[in-house]
């Protein structure tokens, strides 16, 4: 039984009342333990795409199965045991700026734990340890007792994939991990997401801007463009021509790490950014 | 209970870089502190409150609340006791309006006085000595006038005017005079100064320097701060009488006192519905003119 | 040019509109202005006055003055705790916590939050005196009902307006509404949940103060106690106490506002 299938699914930007579809008619199978990237041009519908997986939001046409199962479905109890088994990290971490780090990543335990539980850890960290372990594998064990709202972009970006570590989830979905990550530390992330979620069985299914992160971390790669999925196949078959049917009309963001001479200039900044600290210290 | 995989591979791959000995929060030791404190406090404030709310369930309050309470359904509702009601809501309401216009009144000398953006003196570096006094004083005067609430005002004048309006309106003139002055004084000074510098600077006197510079500017935020007040005047009106200035609040003390639920639930709801009217026409003021 | 004729006859009509008010009110209401400006009127006034002078200062008095405004200290305080702890819980039900939310339980909390801010608290001490007797305890309970309709609002509005993304993240993993505010939300919203919660105490600390004229204790009940007996000496300095208090709680919220958001 694959983990996850969709078959003809169709949805609209959450904000979108009526009119265009973000992601239209797209087939997709993925295995147990399977690690994916998920890339494509900006606006091709791969946040949604990874919402309507994570049960986000409704889909308007098509069905999502889930180990066997259709959320929408199946009873609210069903639905809300299958959302604890799945996490969904957007694109802009969702921590509150407030909040200690320590916090924010052992937020990711709330679907395992009792509320009394959740009550005293409010107090009192619990698992102070594994949430210090999470974030020695991206590098940020010492903010452990920061205010997030100390903390750079990118330091932020980490926390939230730290949080995906504790989560004890099987279905790991990452919007857009690396966007204010520098090239180094995006190599290491990446790396020590995929192999978390090796080590645990879990499937990941991220979405990528960065196409050399995605060709170099993934063993297979799906391409969205007007979303749909335009090819989905093994890294190792994955051509630079293919990418750059991909990303024709956005040759910008397609960066120039093709192999051989880059036809195209980029016209405008490169996507990727480093490190800015968010507040004026 | 699912196996912690992700916990022991965590583990397992972090344990040869750090120590795996247990962390402690360095911020529990700083709670539990204000934790304490707040105990500390808060024990003298129940005692001194007399705070003992098993109170509220001893057989003879529970008897006297639910005798009470049981009256309030239905509320009274006979033409006569409405007619009436209705004269004392009008009531109510005149006294907050010419309340709110004598404070008016006081407000407005007040606010001319306090505000720096009337300075001459300070047109040219900083504000000499004597107006400074002049403004810090009339400032002063204004939040000492709005420090003492309007009901001690009230509690003071009904003892030389006697029982009746009068007292409750020069109460809500001197409370509200200085709450406008001080807020008047305040919202003239937000605005962009230059106008009225330029004014001030080509000689114009400083009142027609305020019509034609300061007043412009202001003058929505002064009508809706003004509006937003008048509504505060009819709430405090009903406060008022309780001390004698008559209206609403009069007749829902006496009733009250007698213990006559059905009245006392009647005047409430009229006084809610005033008080939701009086709202919403304010809101929609400040909103047209706005 | 229409826009303007439209402005002009708009600030027309609302001068006018409140000009027949001033008038009417005036006219209606029996004002004793010659009792008032009268000039054996301004002689008595001065006389009344000048009775306030010297305030009582025997120890004794001083004494009874501070206990009572530790009581009236206690009331406020006490009150304006047990109203946040009240406004928090209603404002949960009170807002539409998420795009999503049906809100079913929104226009019941909210009338109820209206119904406890549109009573003012001494006509909620007077009420509470037949269940709570007399003393501090009904002017706690009457403040903590009226500042939880105020600050119940006001923590509804905030929650509305907190960033939603890290309580949607939550959500999505099926965390309940109740850990998703105490762990998303609430942490958000703090800095404003302390912000209003010590200027209410501001204004509660001046309505503690009054509210013993209905016998709910402290300084008002001093105070109306030593008026009604023509006292005037001992009037003066239960003021006196009276406009400490409020300048000192004054002072107390506004550091405490700026200490906590820095």
């Amino acid at each position: 039984m694959q983990h996850l299938c969709l078959s003809r699914l169709s949805a609209r930007h959450p904000a979108a009342r009526n009119g265009v579809l973000a992601i239209d008619g797209v087939n997709l199978e993925v295995a147990h333990g399977e690690v994916v990237a998920v890339i494509g041009p900006s606006g091709a519908g791969k946040t949604t795409l990874l919402q309507a997986i994570a049960c986000a939001l409704r889909p308007v046409a098509g069905e999502l199965t889930i180990q066997g199962r259709r959320p929408w479905s199946v009873s609210r109890r069903a639905q809300h045991r299958m959302r604890g088994r799945l996490f969904l990290a957007p694109q802009v971490p969702p921590l509150p700026p407030r909040q200690r780090v320590v916090t924010a990543v052992l937020a990711g335990r709330l679907p395992g734990q009792s509320f009394w539980a959740s009550l005293r850890s409010l107090f009192y960290p619990r698992e102070i340890a594994l949430a210090r372990d999470a974030l020695a594998r991206f590098d940020m064990a010492d903010k452990l007792f920061e205010r997030v709202d100390r903390l750079s972009g990118g330091e932020r970006q980490r926390v939230a994939l730290a949080r995906a570590l504790v989560a004890q989830a099987d279905l790991i979905l990452v919007d857009e991990p690396l966007s204010a990550l520098d090239p180094t530390r995006a190599q290491q992330a990446i790396a020590s997401l995929v192999s978390a979620a090796r080590e645990s069985g879990a499937t990941l299914i991220t979405t990528l801007h960065q196409v050399e992160v995605a060709r170099a971390g993934f063993e297979r790669i799906v391409a969205l463009r007007n979303g749909q999925v335009l090819f989905d196949a093994p890294v190792a078959e994955v051509s630079d021509e293919m990418l750059r049917e991909l990303y024709a009309e956005h040759e910008d963001e397609l960066g120039t790490s093709l192999e051989g001479v880059a036809p195209f200039v980029p016209s405008g900044p490169m996507p990727i950014e480093v490190d800015r600290p968010m507040t004026c210290r | 209970m699912q196996l912690h995989t992700v916990q022991t591979s965590v583990h397992a791959t972090a344990s040869t870089a750090l120590p795996t000995a247990p962390l402690r929060d360095p911020a529990a030791p700083g709670r539990l502190g204000l934790l304490l404190l707040c105990i500390v406090v808060l024990w003298p404030l129940m005692v001194w409150a007399e705070f003992k709310p098993w109170l509220l369930f001893d057989e003879r309050s529970m008897r006297a609340t639910g005798r009470f309470l049981s009256d309030f359904v239905p509320p009274r509702h006979d033409a006569e006791f409405l007619r009436l009601m209705l004269a004392e809501t009008w009531r109510t309401v005149a006294i907050a309006t010419v309340g709110l216009t004598l404070a008016f009144v006081v407000a407005v000398p007040l606010a001319l006085l306090s505000t720096a953006r009337l300075s001459i003196s300070a047109l040219t570096g900083r504000m000499a000595a004597g107006p400074y006094v002049l403004r810090q004083a009339t400032r002063w005067v204004a939040i000492v006038l709005r420090s003492v609430p309007e009901l001690v005002w009230a509690l003071i004048f009904v003892r030389v005017v006697g029982l009746g309006p009068t007292s409750g309106v020069i109460a809500i003139g001197i409370a509200y005079g200085g709450m406008l002055g001080k807020v008047y004084a305040e919202i003239l000074e937000s605005g962009d100064p230059s106008t009225t510098q330029a004014l001030l600077r080509n000689g114009a006197g400083r009142l027609q320097a305020f019509l034609f510079g300061t007043l412009p500017q202001c003058s929505t935020e002064l009508v809706s701060y003004t509006v937003y007040r008048w509504e505060c005047a009819i709430r405090s009106s009903v406060v008022l009488g309780f001390v004698g200035a008559g209206g609403l609040g009069q007749q829902l003390d006496n009733a009250s006192k007698m213990f006559a639920g059905a009245e006392a639930s009647s005047i409430l709801l009229i006084f809610m519905l005033l008080v939701g009217l009086a709202d919403r026409l304010s809101a929609w003021l400040r909103k047209e003119l706005g | 040019m229409n826009i303007l004729a439209r402005a002009r006859c708009k600030a027309c009509w609302f001068s006018a509109g409140v000009l027949v008010l001033i008038v009417a009110s005036f006219w209606s209401l029996d004002l004793k202005w010659g009792e008032f400006l009268a000039p054996d009127a301004m002689r008595k006034m001065a006389r009344f006055m000048a009775s306030f002078f010297p305030p009582e200062t025997s120890p004794a008095f001083l004494a009874k003055t501070w206990s009572a405004l530790l009581e009236t200290l206690a009331m406020s305080a006490l009150g304006t705790l047990l109203a946040a702890i009240l406004g928090l819980l209603l404002a949960l039900p009170a807002a539409k916590v998420h795009a999503g939310d049906p809100a079913r339980t929104k226009p019941l909390a909210r009338l109820l939050l209206n119904a406890l801010r549109s009573v003012p608290e001494l006509v909620w001490a007077a009420l509470l005196l037949i269940a709570a007797g007399l003393g501090p305890f009904p002017g706690t309970l009457a403040l903590a009902l009226h500042t939880a309709g105020v600050l119940g609002r006001l923590f509804a509005e905030s929650i509305e307006n907190a960033a939603p993304g890290p309580a949607h993240a939550l959500r999505v993993r099926g965390v309940g509404e109740l850990r998703v505010f105490l762990y998303a939300t609430l942490p958000q919203i703090w800095p404003q949940v302390i912000s209003y919660t010590l200027y209410r105490w501001e204004n509660n600390i001046r309505a503690a103060a009054v509210l013993g004229v209905v016998g709910a204790g402290g300084l008002g009940q001093m105070l109306s106690f030593h008026l009604a007996l023509f006292q005037m000496n001992e009037t003066s300095t239960v003021l006196i106490g009276m406009v400490l208090l409020v300048v000192a709680v004054d002072a107390l919220s506004f550091l405490s506002r700026r200490l906590l958001n820095r």
